[in-house]
């Protein structure tokens, strides 16, 4: 046992597996104690909020408010407010009227801006730009004006007996963000239903592990005890249960899983249900390969030599066969696990996972990200670092894989 | 060991018998006949030995007649009754009066477990399961001092930790404790050194001459069944071709394959022509 321990710490594999495995696990359980509340809530009105810290506009105006005098404050104002379509539009003028802007940077607005300030003129009417265009650029130029024009904004609250200034923010008015009683931190948005993707993507992760889990624990046990009893009993016990194996072979896994969970119906599939479906069908390599182990094993002369000893069946494949098998079992299980994971994920996107309304999966956080078309419309955050997770999960789950392989396996070891 | 006085055993009891027993592999084109028709008549307290080279049929014997493999054919005779092995508890019945030594001590062992277990299994199915622990002790150390060995320096140790020898010696003791009726040794002293060898032998003549066992001592070395059996069989290719008194089939071989086996003995005072060979 102690060797085994020793062992399984020399093998960088299995630590760096083991490492990522723990981290997610970590952040799945102090995730939630640190953020509490339901990951399915929908916080946002809209669709996919952009990642970042969000502060109350209401609450700025009334905070506590500082003087700071910034020189390039302007600047940054205009180059935030001012649209890359904007942009393109002015240097399109300024090539009309013939000025020379070859050497000019689309990204330095101040430079941009001079330009602009100092050639245009509305009396300049470019050949060939019709009249609905030069209107354009003369809002454009009001707008301008506008923004690097007035010097403060008043804010009105209108009631019934008439318009009341509640307060009047000048340009050189700052506030600190600690100072304002609302702000909110989206580091991965919203989704679609304007959901907090970082709260949900954790707990996704914990139910997507558990389905993993529950499926990976099915399919070993299935696959463990008939390749058992095929192998030890061999004869017409063998015969039988190799041929619904082989059956369960034929068949293509996963459609198979399609079609039972197709069968099963939205309202009855949980996440149980989907782990026990995805359990029921990935048994079989399991089975194939402990029975051809035990095969062998089972005329070894240990195995004889406790069958004089007049040991029970079950106390052979037990004490006698099982623990020969056993590191084979426990690499089966950790890959048992990872399928399972992806398989939920592969069934989830087809709309074919556990029920949408209770807890969110990983693979119903792509099939959400997909139906709403966050990969069209630029949302990464949607479904990127769902993605990311799930290789993560696999990753790790298959270095710790290799790793046990390389323990158990003195001939791999480097 | 000195050479063992023979006795002439073909009047004691029948103790295990077999008439026709035969063993088949596989079918149609892959069919092989590993024993073929076989009758044998072992006495109670003879000293037989079953003597073949690598692939007649030897350990498919012992697996037949340790009721590990089922004949295809033939009837097997214990103690002048027909066997019936169906059910567990017939065969766990009859495996307290046969018992046997494996050729590879190193592979006899589950790994996993400690030796105490197996020796107390041997107590246990003695009837011994509710002795008390000192009463069980006491035995184990008997059967471990039968054999030279510490039981004290045994226990709690695992199988892996031991030399073959060692290993070999613990499943005599083994036999110590379950005193059986037959013992069946596949080879016993094969895989292990040649100052092992002798100790082993030794012990299983003790162990015969105390308990009055069966002993059938399956072998590929002809000189070594000379030197301690009292009936040999000879067997190439799944048949008996020569059976009898020791000293008959050793000094007039009547079958071929005898006369080659022989002539194969290697003879320390003579110069090898390894030509014929």
């Amino acid at each position: 046992m102690k060797n085994l321990l020793r062992n399984l710490l020399h093998s960088s594999k299995f630590v760096a597996g083991a490492l990522i495995f723990i981290l997610i696990l970590l952040t799945i359980f102090i995730y939630p104690l640190m953020f509490p509340g339901n990951p399915l809530e929908m916080i946002g009105v809209g669709t996919f909020a952009k990642p970042g810290t969000y502060v109350s506009a209401y609450d700025a105006v009334t905070s506590k408010k500082e003087t700071l005098r910034l020189s390039d404050a302007d600047d940054k104002r205009l180059a935030a407010r001012l649209s890359y379509e904007d942009k393109i539009s002015m240097t399109e003028w300024l090539t009309a009227a013939g000025f020379d802007i070859s050497d000019l940077d689309l990204d330095d607005t101040d430079e941009l801006l001079d330009m602009w300030h100092a050639n245009y003129s509305p009396d300049i009417k470019p050949k060939g730009m019709i009249k609905a265009k030069l209107n354009y650029f003369k809002r454009l130029n009001n707008s301008l004006l506008e923004m690097s024009g007035s010097d403060n904004y008043l804010v009105i609250d209108r009631t019934d007996e008439g318009d009341e200034v509640k307060s009047k923010i000048n340009k050189t008015d700052y506030v600190n963000v600690k100072d304002i009683a609302n702000t909110k931190t989206l580091p991965l948005g919203t989704d679609n239903f304007g959901r907090d993707v970082l709260k949900e993507l954790v707990s996704a992760a914990k139910t997507s592990l558990q389905i993993g889990f529950i499926a990976g624990i099915v399919a070993t046990l299935i696959g463990l005890t008939l390749g058992l009893l095929a192998g030890y009993l061999g004869g017409f016990a063998d015969d039988i249960i190799m041929f619904i194996t082989n059956i369960f072979t034929v068949i293509p896994g996963f459609v198979l899983l399609i079609l039972i969970a197709y069968s099963i119906g939205q309202d009855q599939r949980g996440p149980a249900v989907v782990a026990l479906v995805i359990g029921l069908t990935s048994w079989t390599w399991t089975c194939r390969s402990v029975r051809s182990q035990v095969i062998s094993l089972r005329n070894r002369d240990h195995v004889n030599l406790s069958r004089l000893s007049g040991h029970s069946l079950v106390r052979i494949i037990l004490t006698d066969i099982l623990p020969y098998i056993a590191s084979y079992v426990v690499m089966a299980f950790i890959l048992q696990v990872s399928s399972g994971i992806l398989s939920e994920a592969q069934l989830s996107l087809l709309g074919l996972g556990p029920k949408t309304t209770e807890r969110a999966t990983l693979g119903l956080m792509m099939n959400w990200a997909m139906l709403y078309s966050a990969h069209t419309n630029g949302s990464w955050w949607a479904y990127f670092p769902v993605i990311l997770t799930i290789t993560l999960i696999s990753f790790s789950l298959n270095l710790m894989n290799t790793g046990l392989d390389q323990v158990f396996n003195p001939a791999l070891r480097d | 060991m000195s050479e063992q006085e023979r006795k002439d055993y073909s009047n004691a009891p029948m103790c295990l018998s077999g008439k026709g027993v035969t063993r088949v592999f596989g079918i149609g084109d892959k069919k092989k006949v590993a024993v073929d028709h076989v009758d044998f008549e072992f006495h109670e307290g003879e000293f037989v030995s079953i003597v073949g080279e690598s692939g007649s049929g030897k350990t498919t014997l012992a697996k037949m007649l340790l009721g590990l493999l089922s004949q295809t054919e033939g009837e097997i005779y214990f103690q002048g009754e027909l066997r019936d092995l169906s059910g567990e508890r017939k065969k766990k019945q009859y495996w307290k009066g046969i018992q046997a030594i494996f050729q590879d001590p190193f592979s006899t062992y589950n790994t996993f477990q400690k030796i105490d277990s197996v020796l107390l299994d041997c107590i246990n199915m003695r009837g011994g399961k509710n002795l008390p622990k000192e009463k069980k002790i006491e035995m184990m150390t008997e059967a471990c001092s039968f054999v030279n060995l510490k039981y004290a320096e045994l226990t709690n140790k695992y199988p892996f930790e031991l030399s073959g020898g060692q290993m070999q010696r613990l499943m005599i003791a083994r036999i110590f404790l379950l005193k059986p009726k037959i013992l069946l040794a596949d080879e016993p002293t094969s895989m292990v050194d040649a100052c092992s060898r002798a100790t082993i032998l030794d012990m299983l003549l003790n162990l015969r001459d105390e308990t009055g066992m069966t002993i059938i001592f399956i072998t590929h070395d002809i000189g070594l069944a000379y030197y301690i059996s009292d009936t040999i069989y000879i067997m190439e290719h799944g048949k008996f071709v020569e059976s009898g008194f020791a000293e008959d089939v050793i000094i007039n071989p009547k079958a071929d394959y005898t006369k080659r086996l022989i002539s194969d003995v290697p003879k320390i005072h003579e110069e090898w022509d390894l030509s014929t060979v």
